[in-house]
């Protein structure tokens, strides 16, 4: 069972919904709703950051013996993803939607190109390397979101 | 299963797609300026050396040229793999494809042995490189996906229409004896069916529901309909080689059928994208999966009625609506998404934190990409008018195609200016 790659892509999928509103809601012009939409998006995002970078990313080099290889990448990307979106935090603040579509236009590509990464690389990966740990690398992500 | 083996580097330089990007827009300008000149002669068959000098600048200028610079791009991000030395690579697929595309149109028009010699060499030198460096990285991908499996299969096509095509290339060029009429077929379909329509899936199956948000392609879909296309093409060449007319006509409908269901699926999932926003190169996927879905059914009706597939006219349509509609509308929308992106990627790379970097949006504005987009539409139904009647829309089809190949390649020349300028202005 691809109980890893399950569980992670559906929380992809999610991000993807509140991304699409919070694009929309700039689309629209509205400011106010845009930026509660955003917040929850951003934090959506830094949630799933840190179940990886906390549980799943350590599980991984430790199973495989190798600490500089994908994870690593994933991390730069990560680093990547949130500085775009503090960049789009900035326009937000400033008031500037057509800044922050530009820069949505980007993320969505970053987190696009990253998801295709992990979802037919990395996660498949864990879960194969993992085997029976599978569970409780869920639990302590599950644990991570809960705290 | 070695993780340490796979390599998750990050893309390749920019100049390594980009070189292939900023030169293929102007294949079609060439492709308009041949229209022009010779005018409606070349809508009177397919067979005529002159339309078929147009279909190679189309083909190989255009339609490979970006196909194969975009997989140098996309390999380490949908396979994790990496093509090795990068800018000797792309260097020795750019040049000799683009000098082997103008050999082989002034082969086609002049009808000089030696320039077909020339386009044989250089063609083939730039496809091998290119075959040799993506198998090399396709075959070494960890996890065979979906994508994986449709590239493997769409290379495949492409090794098929490489050999053909070479092989054609040498009756020209040397006088080989070859049976050429069924040999064009096959290096047609190869190059169409095979190679482009495989490549595009295999690329669509990730592109359309992220980028767009959108429900996933489904599983069978995804997992079946390279391999079923990829057998059903080696058993209609097998039954056309052997002269088998009726069961090459049964094969050639599995071929259409899943062409047909590849566009109509793409065209529903687009009606259930979340992303609500105006994406201009929504338009590009629609007009590219329409004309695939109207190129797959006429391709149909000349097999239920066979008085079609004999007019010279329809063999004609279908190869605009395969080339123009399908191949160079979904091309010209990723060069869309593609070029303005990897501006950003590498100017956020190199700047981060030193200057405001301009965004997608500000690299290539939405007014300019949907006005070209209207032009494009407008360039590719009075080609399909010209097919037709090729005495009244010949020039206006020039000449739409003209302005749109030109602005293509002035907009992604205004990408790299605006690339170049925020490099150099901004503090050390």
């Amino acid at each position: 069972m691809a109980a890893i790659a399950e569980f992670l892509a559906a929380e992809h999928r999610g991000c993807d919904e509140s991304f699409a509103s919070a694009e929309e809601a700039a689309q629209a012009g509205d400011l106010a709703r845009c930026r509660a939409v955003f917040q929850r998006f951003q934090a959506e995002m830094e949630r799933h950051f840190q179940k990886e970078e906390d549980a799943l990313f350590p599980a991984f080099e430790q199973a495989s013996g190798n600490a500089m290889g994908p994870t690593r990448v994933m991390r730069l990307e990560h680093r990547q993803m949130r500085e775009t979106l503090a960049g789009m935090e900035g326009a937000l603040a400033g008031g500037d939607l057509a800044d922050f579509l530009g820069q949505a236009e980007a993320l969505l590509i970053l987190m696009q190109q990253h998801n295709i990464k992990e979802e037919q690389i990395l996660y498949p990966m864990c879960d194969r390397l993992l085997g029976s740990a599978v569970g409780s690398v869920i639990q302590a992500m599950r644990d991570l979101a809960a705290r | 299963m070695k993780p340490a083996g796979l390599s998750f580097e990050q893309a390749p330089p920019f100049g390594v797609p980009l070189r292939f990007f900023l030169t293929a827009p102007w294949f079609l300008v060439l492709a308009a300026a041949l229209l022009g000149w010779r005018g409606p002669e070349l809508f009177a068959s397919r067979w005529s050396p002159v339309t078929l000098a147009l279909t190679h600048l189309l083909t190989l200028g255009f339609m490979a040229q970006v196909m194969l610079g975009a997989l140098l791009q996309i390999l380490p991000v949908v396979v994790g793999v990496v093509v090795p030395r990068p800018r000797l690579t792309a260097a020795l697929i750019h040049i000799p494809l683009t000098l082997g595309a103008l050999a082989l149109a002034t082969a086609f028009l002049s009808g000089i042995p030696v320039w077909f010699q020339g386009a044989l060499g250089s063609l083939g030198l730039g496809f091998g490189v290119a075959l040799t460096a993506i198998n090399l990285a396709l075959w070494r991908a960890p996890v065979a996906s979906g994508t994986v499996i449709a590239l493997r299969c769409a290379l495949g096509a492409l090794l098929v229409t490489v050999g053909l095509g070479l092989s054609l290339g040498g009756y020209f060029g040397w006088g080989w004896r070859l049976p050429v009429v069924t040999m064009t077929h096959l290096h047609a379909a190869w190059g169409l069916v095979g190679w482009t329509a495989l490549l595009v899936a295999g690329v669509a199956y990730q592109v359309v529901p992220m980028f767009q948000i959108t429900p996933p392609y489904p599983r069978w879909l995804i997992r079946g309909l390279a391999p079923l296309m990829a057998v059903s093409l080696v058993v209609w060449s097998a039954f056309l080689l052997g002269g088998r007319e009726t069961a090459a006509a049964l094969a050639s409908v599995m071929l259409a059928v899943g062409l047909a269901g590849f566009a109509a699926t793409t065209l529903y999932l687009l009606t259930q994208r979340r992303r609500k926003i105006g994406d201009p190169t929504l338009g590009y996927w629609r007009i590219s999966m329409a004309s695939l879905l109207a190129g797959a059914l006429l391709w149909l009706a000349t097999l239920l009625v066979p008085a079609l597939a004999q007019a010279p006219q329809v063999q004609l349509l279908l190869g605009i609506l395969l080339i123009l509609g399908f191949a160079g509308a979904v091309i010209n929308g990723m060069l869309y998404k593609i070029v303005p992106f990897l501006a950003w990627f590498h100017l956020q790379a190199q700047l981060f934190r030193r200057a405001k970097i301009p965004t997608m949006k500000q690299l290539l504005p939405e007014t300019r990409i949907r006005r070209q987009l209207w032009i494009y539409l407008t360039a590719l139904l009075l080609s399909l008018a010209a097919a037709v009647d090729p005495s009244i829309f010949t020039y206006p089809a020039t000449l739409a195609l003209g302005v749109t190949g030109a602005w293509l390649g002035v907009n992604l020349l205004n990408i790299w200016r605006m690339y170049r300028r925020a490099l150099r202005s901004s503090p050390p």
